[in-house]
C-alpha cells in the first residue's frame, strides 16, 4: 500500500506520517497508515464514516496519541503529544465543532490564544484586521461571533489557525455545515491560501467536493490506506476505493415479502428543520410486514433526525408517521413503545442507563409490570434478565452495570429489551458499528429472525455491506431527501456510493 | 488538557461504593491539615482529636448530645442525598428547613389543641412548607431548564430574611421584646425520648426518614425511576420515563424532609423560632450527603460523625484551653476536603465515561491554551470517526 507519488514533488513534503496505528479496544481505527502532505496542495482524506480519517488527523494535531508510528515535519521526526506541540510545529486544525467564544468579538477571539498580561482592545482589532487582510479571509473584527453565520465562524477558525503561522491546515468535514454558496467561498479561500504555499488536509466523504478542490486524494477504508491518487480521478473509481467490495457474513437468504404484504410503518412528507439547511425535507416511505427497508447515506444527511423522530426523541416539524394506522409523529417514547415500535438507535449508551445493572435496564420500559405490592419484584426482574441473557447469549450477569459490558453485549442488551416484546415495527440504526465479527453476526441474525417473524424493519446503516446483506429494498438519503430507491437486486456498492455522494444516476427514483 | 493522569490507587479509594473509606480518608487529611492551627494554639493535635472524636462518646450525657446534634443533619443529609440521587442539585435545604421551622412555629402557637393532633399537624405542616419552598426552583428547572443550583441557593437567604421579618414584626416576643417568636404551646413540644436528655421525637423522625428513603430508593419502582433519571436523563427519557415529573417529585420530597428538620429544631430544642434556629444545617446536609456518597447508610454514618465532631469541638475548647473556633475550622476543612475528594472522583468518572479522547475533543485548538471544565455527566459525544 505504497502511496502513489502525487503531482506535488516529494521534496516539497511538509508533513509525513509513517506507519500510524491506533486501536480503540478491539477496533483498529488506523492500521499502519502512511501519508505525506506537500506544500501548496489540497490533500483530501476520503472515506466513509468510521474509516479512520478524523482519528488520523486528531493524531497529527495531538488530540489523540497513536499506538505506533512517527510524524515528520519538514523531514525531522517530532513528538506531538498535545495540540500545543502541533501548533508549535506549524499544524492547525479546524474541527467540526468550533472552539469560539460566542459572546466575544472576532478580534477578541483571535487574541485569546496569544497570552500576555494586558489586553489591548485596539491592538487586538488592528491585528485581526491585518490578519484578515494578509490572508485574504473576509471577516469583520468587530462583529460578535454569536451574530456570525456558520460559514463566517468557520472563516474565523481558519484565521485563528493562520494567525498562529500554521503551514498545514487540517479541515475536518468543513462543508458539512455550509450551504452551497458558502462552500464556493471556502474553496476560493483555500485556493488562495494554497497558492501561497499552505498545505491543506481536507477531510470529506463527498466525491464531488473532493474532486473540485483536491490536488491529491488519499482514501481510507476501515482504518487502512487504500491508496493515494490524483484529485481528478474518476468518481466511480473513488467510490469503489471508498466503499470496497462486499464481504458477506450473515445475509438475507429467501426473497422478500410479497408486494401485497401490509405496510405497517408509513412515513409521509416528514420534515425536520436544521441549522441553515433543513435536516429532513419531506421524506415518504412505507415498510411492509416482514420487510427490511435499508436507509443508505453518508452520515449527516438526515438519518439521525429521521431515527430520532421514529423513536420518539424528537418532534418533527411536519409530516406524519403511522404504525398500523395510528398516528405517532411527535409521540413520546412511552407511546412509541406502547404502539409496538422497537427502537435501537445508534447511540447505545444514551439509550440505556449505563450505571444501572443489566437486569434493571431490561425492564426499564415497563417497570410497573415488574412490581408486587408496591415494590420492585427483584426475583422476577432477575428471572426475566436470566432468560434474556440466555436467549440472546449476552456475556454478563444480571447485576453487572451495563457500563462494564463490551459494545457487542451492550447492543445485545438493547436488542433483548426491544425484541422480548415482539415489536410490530423495528427501527434500528448502526446496529453493528464498533462490534467484533461474532457479535455482528449475532445481531444481524436477530434482525433477520424478526424479519422472518413478520416485523417491519427500518435499518439505517453506514455500512454498505450490511445494508446489501440484509435489506429487501434500499433508499438513499442525501441532504435530507430520498435521492434513490433500489431493490436488493439492483443495488451494488458502486451505484449506492454514487447516490450517497450526491451523484444521482439513471436508476434514481 | 482535561484528562490529567493520576495515581490509580488513589482514584480507587474514592470510588462510589466506598463510603467508610471516603469518610476515613477525608478525616485523616482534614486532621493533617488542621494540626497546624491546633499547634499554633498551643495544644497537642492528638489530644485535640481525642477530645473531638473520642471524649464525646465516653459519657451518657454527651453520647445523647451527639444524637441531638445529629438529628437535624440526618434529615437535611437525607433530603440532599435523595435529591442528588435523582439528579436534582438541591442546594436549598437551608431555606426549606427555615420554611418548615416557620410553619412549625406558626402551628405550634395554636392553643387548646391536644398533642395527638398538634404534633402530626406540625410535622405535616413543616413538610408541606419545605416542599412549597422547593417547588418554585423545581418548576423553573423542569419547565424552563433554569439551573436549580442557583435558584435553590439564592432562596436560602430569602428564607432567613423572611424569618427575621417575622421576628422583628408580628412575632416579636411580647414579653421580652427580643426578636424571638412566642414560645410554642406545651402541647406542641416534642416529647423527650429519655429522662435528663434533650433527645427528642425528631430523632425518631430522622431515623424513620433515613429508613423510608433508603427503602423507597432501593426497592420501589419510583426509586428505580429516580435513580435512572439521576444517572442518565437521556436514557431514562428514551425508556419512556417522565423525566420532568420524576425531577419535580424528587425536589418536593427533598424539600419536605428538610422542612421536617426545621420542625424538629423548633418543637424539640428551641420551642420558638429564632433567627439562629439553624447554624447552617441545610449546608451541613450537603456535607453529610456527599461524605455519605449519597447512600442512606453513608448518610447515617456521616451525620453521626459530624454530630460527634460538633459536640467534641465545644468541649475541646474548654478542656484544652484552645479557641472554640477551632471546631468550626475543623468542620469547614472537612467540608473542603470532602468536596475536593468528590470533585476528584467526579472528574475521574466523567473522564472515564467519555473516552479520554472524546474529553479532549471539547475544543480543538482552544484546549491547548485553556483548561476546559466538563459539565458533569454531559460528556461531549464527538469524534465521529472514533468509536
Amino acid at each position: 500500500m505504497r502511496a502513489a507519488p502525487g503531482e506535488a514533488g516529494r521534496d516539497a513534503s511538509l508533513v509525513e506520517l509513517r506507519g500510524i496505528t491506533k486501536r480503540f479496544g478491539p477496533l483498529v481505527a488506523n492500521d499502519a497508515v502512511d501519508l505525506t502532505i506537500a506544500r501548496g496542495e489540497v490533500h483530501a482524506l476520503l472515506g466513509e464514516n468510521g474509516a479512520g480519517k478524523t482519528t488520523l488527523m486528531r493524531i497529527l494535531y495531538g488530540l489523540t496519541l497513536p499506538d505506533a508510528g512517527e510524524i515528520l515535519v519538514e523531514g525531522r521526526p517530532i513528538a506531538i503529544r498535545s495540540p500545543r506541540d502541533a501548533i508549535a510545529a506549524g499544524i492547525g486544525m479546524v474541527t467540526q465543532h468550533f472552539s469560539l467564544v460566542r459572546p466575544m468579538t472576532v478580534a477578541e477571539n483571535l487574541a485569546l490564544g496569544r497570552g500576555g498580561i494586558v489586553f489591548d482592545a485596539r491592538d487586538a482589532r488592528r491585528r485581526a484586521a491585518d490578519a484578515a487582510e494578509r490572508y485574504g479571509v473576509r471577516v469583520d473584527p468587530d462583529r460578535r461571533v454569536a451574530d456570525l453565520s456558520v460559514g463566517e465562524q468557520q472563516r474565523v477558525e481558519i484565521l485563528k489557525a493562520l494567525a498562529r503561522d500554521c503551514r498545514v491546515l487540517i479541515l475536518d468535514e468543513p462543508t458539512a455545515v455550509l450551504v452551497p454558496q458558502e462552500v464556493e467561498g471556502l474553496f476560493a479561500t483555500l485556493r488562495r491560501l494554497v497558492a501561497d504555499g499552505l498545505g491543506v488536509v481536507f477531510i470529506s466523504h463527498k466525491l464531488g467536493e473532493v474532486r473540485a478542490i483536491s490536488d491529491r486524494v488519499s482514501v481510507l477504508r476501515r482504518g487502512t490506506l487504500i491508496g493515494t491518487v490524483p484529485g481528478h480521478t474518476d468518481e466511480r473509481e473513488l467510490a469503489r476505493m471508498m466503499v470496497g467490495r462486499p464481504t458477506f457474513g450473515v445475509a438475507r437468504t429467501e426473497d422478500g415479502p410479497p408486494d401485497a404484504a401490509e405496510a405497517v410503518l408509513r412515513v409521509h412528507d416528514l420534515r425536520v428543520a436544521g441549522r441553515g439547511v433543513d435536516a429532513l425535507r419531506g421524506i415518504s416511505f412505507d415498510v411492509r410486514r416482514g420487510e427490511i427497508l435499508g436507509v443508505a447515506g453518508v452520515s449527516g444527511n438526515g438519518q439521525t433526525e429521521l431515527v430520532d423522530v421514529l423513536v420518539g426523541m424528537r418532534r418533527p416539524d411536519g409530516g406524519s408517521m403511522t404504525v398500523g394506522g395510528v398516528e405517532l409523529a411527535g409521540a413520546s417514547p412511552s407511546r412509541m413503545v406502547a404502539a409496538g415500535v422497537g427502537r435501537i438507535p445508534e447511540d447505545r449508551h444514551a439509550s440505556l442507563v449505563s450505571e444501572l445493572p443489566v437486569a434493571y435496564n431490561l425492564v426499564l420500559e415497563r417497570i410497573d409490570e415488574f412490581t408486587s405490592g408496591g415494590r420492585l419484584d427483584e426475583r422476577r426482574i432477575r428471572d426475566h434478565a436470566e432468560q434474556l441473557i440466555a436467549r440472546f447469549s449476552i456475556r454478563a450477569r444480571p447485576e453487572d452495570p451495563v457500563a462494564t459490558l463490551s459494545g457487542g453485549n451492550v447492543q445485545k442488551v438493547l436488542l433483548a429489551r426491544v425484541l422480548s416484546r415482539d415489536p410490530q415495527v423495528l427501527v434500528v440504526s448502526q446496529p453493528t458499528r464498533g462490534l467484533d465479527v461474532g457479535a455482528t453476526d449475532d445481531v444481524r441474525a436477530e434482525i433477520l429472525a424478526r424479519r422472518a417473524a413478520g416485523t417491519a424493519i427500518l435499518l439505517v446503516s453506514e455500512d454498505l455491506d450490511e445494508l446489501l446483506a440484509l435489506s429487501d429494498r434500499l433508499i438513499v438519503l442525501y441532504e435530507g431527501r430520498i435521492v434513490g430507491e433500489l431493490t436488493a437486486g439492483e443495488a451494488d456498492p458502486e451505484r449506492l456510493g454514487l447516490l450517497m455522494a450526491g451523484r444521482a444516476v439513471e436508476s434514481a427514483a | 488538557m482535561t484528562a490529567l493522569p493520576r495515581p490509580a490507587s488513589f482514584a480507587r479509594l474514592v470510588s462510589p461504593r466506598s463510603t467508610p473509606v471516603l469518610i476515613v480518608v477525608a478525616a485523616i487529611i482534614t486532621f493533617a491539615i488542621t494540626s497546624g492551627p491546633i499547634l499554633l494554639a498551643g495544644a497537642n493535635p492528638l489530644a485535640a482529636y481525642t477530645e473531638f472524636l473520642v471524649v464525646p462518646l465516653t459519657s451518657r450525657f454527651s453520647i445523647l448530645e451527639v444524637l441531638v446534634a445529629a438529628t437535624p443533619i440526618l434529615l437535611t443529609g437525607t433530603a440532599v442525598a435523595l435529591a442528588f440521587r435523582g439528579g436534582y442539585w438541591n442546594i436549598g435545604a437551608e431555606g426549606q428547613l427555615l420554611s418548615g421551622a416557620i410553619a412549625a412555629a406558626a402551628i405550634g402557637q395554636l392553643e387548646g389543641v391536644p398533642s395527638l393532633v398538634l404534633l402530626p399537624l406540625m410535622v405535616v405542616g413543616g413538610a408541606v412548607a419545605g416542599a412549597a419552598w422547593a417547588a418554585g426552583p423545581a418548576y423553573l428547572r423542569v419547565r424552563f431548564g433554569i439551573d436549580e443550583v442557583v435558584t435553590t441557593l439564592l432562596l436560602n437567604p430569602v428564607a432567613l430574611l423572611l424569618v427575621n421579618a417575622l421576628l422583628h414584626g408580628p412575632w416579636r416576643d411580647p414579653v421580652s421584646g427580643f426578636p424571638e417568636s412566642p414560645r410554642i404551646a406545651a402541647a406542641a413540644e416534642f416529647p423527650a425520648l429519655l429522662d435528663r436528655s434533650r433527645l427528642h421525637l425528631g430523632f425518631l423522625l430522622a431515623i424513620a426518614a433515613v429508613v423510608v428513603v433508603g427503602y423507597v430508593v432501593a426497592r420501589t419502582p419510583a426509586g428505580l425511576r429516580l435513580r435512572a433519571v439521576g444517572l442518565s436523563p437521556g436514557g431514562s427519557r428514551f425508556a419512556g420515563i417522565d423525566v420532568g415529573r420524576t425531577l419535580l417529585l424528587t425536589a418536593l420530597a427533598s424539600g419536605a424532609i428538610a422542612g421536617v428538620a426545621g420542625v424538629g429544631e423548633v418543637a424539640g430544642i428551641q420551642f420558638r423560632l429564632t433567627s439562629g434556629i439553624s447554624p447552617g444545617y441545610g449546608y451541613t446536609g450537603i456535607v453529610v450527603a456527599t461524605l455519605g456518597t449519597l447512600t442512606m447508610p453513608g448518610v447515617a454514618i456521616s451525620a453521626l460523625f459530624l454530630g460527634d465532631l460538633t459536640v467534641g469541638a465545644s468541649s475541646a475548647g474548654r478542656a484544652l484551653g484552645i479557641p472554640s473556633q477551632l471546631g468550626p475550622v475543623v468542620q469547614a476543612t472537612l467540608l473542603l476536603v470532602t468536596v475536593a475528594l468528590l470533585a476528584i472522583r467526579r472528574r475521574r468518572t466523567v473522564v472515564a465515561a467519555a473516552s479520554p479522547d472524546a474529553a479532549a475533543t471539547v475544543s480543538g485548538a482552544l484546549a491547548a491554551e485553556i483548561a476546559v471544565e466538563l459539565p458533569p455527566g454531559d460528556a461531549p459525544a464527538d469524534g465521529r470517526d472514533a468509536p
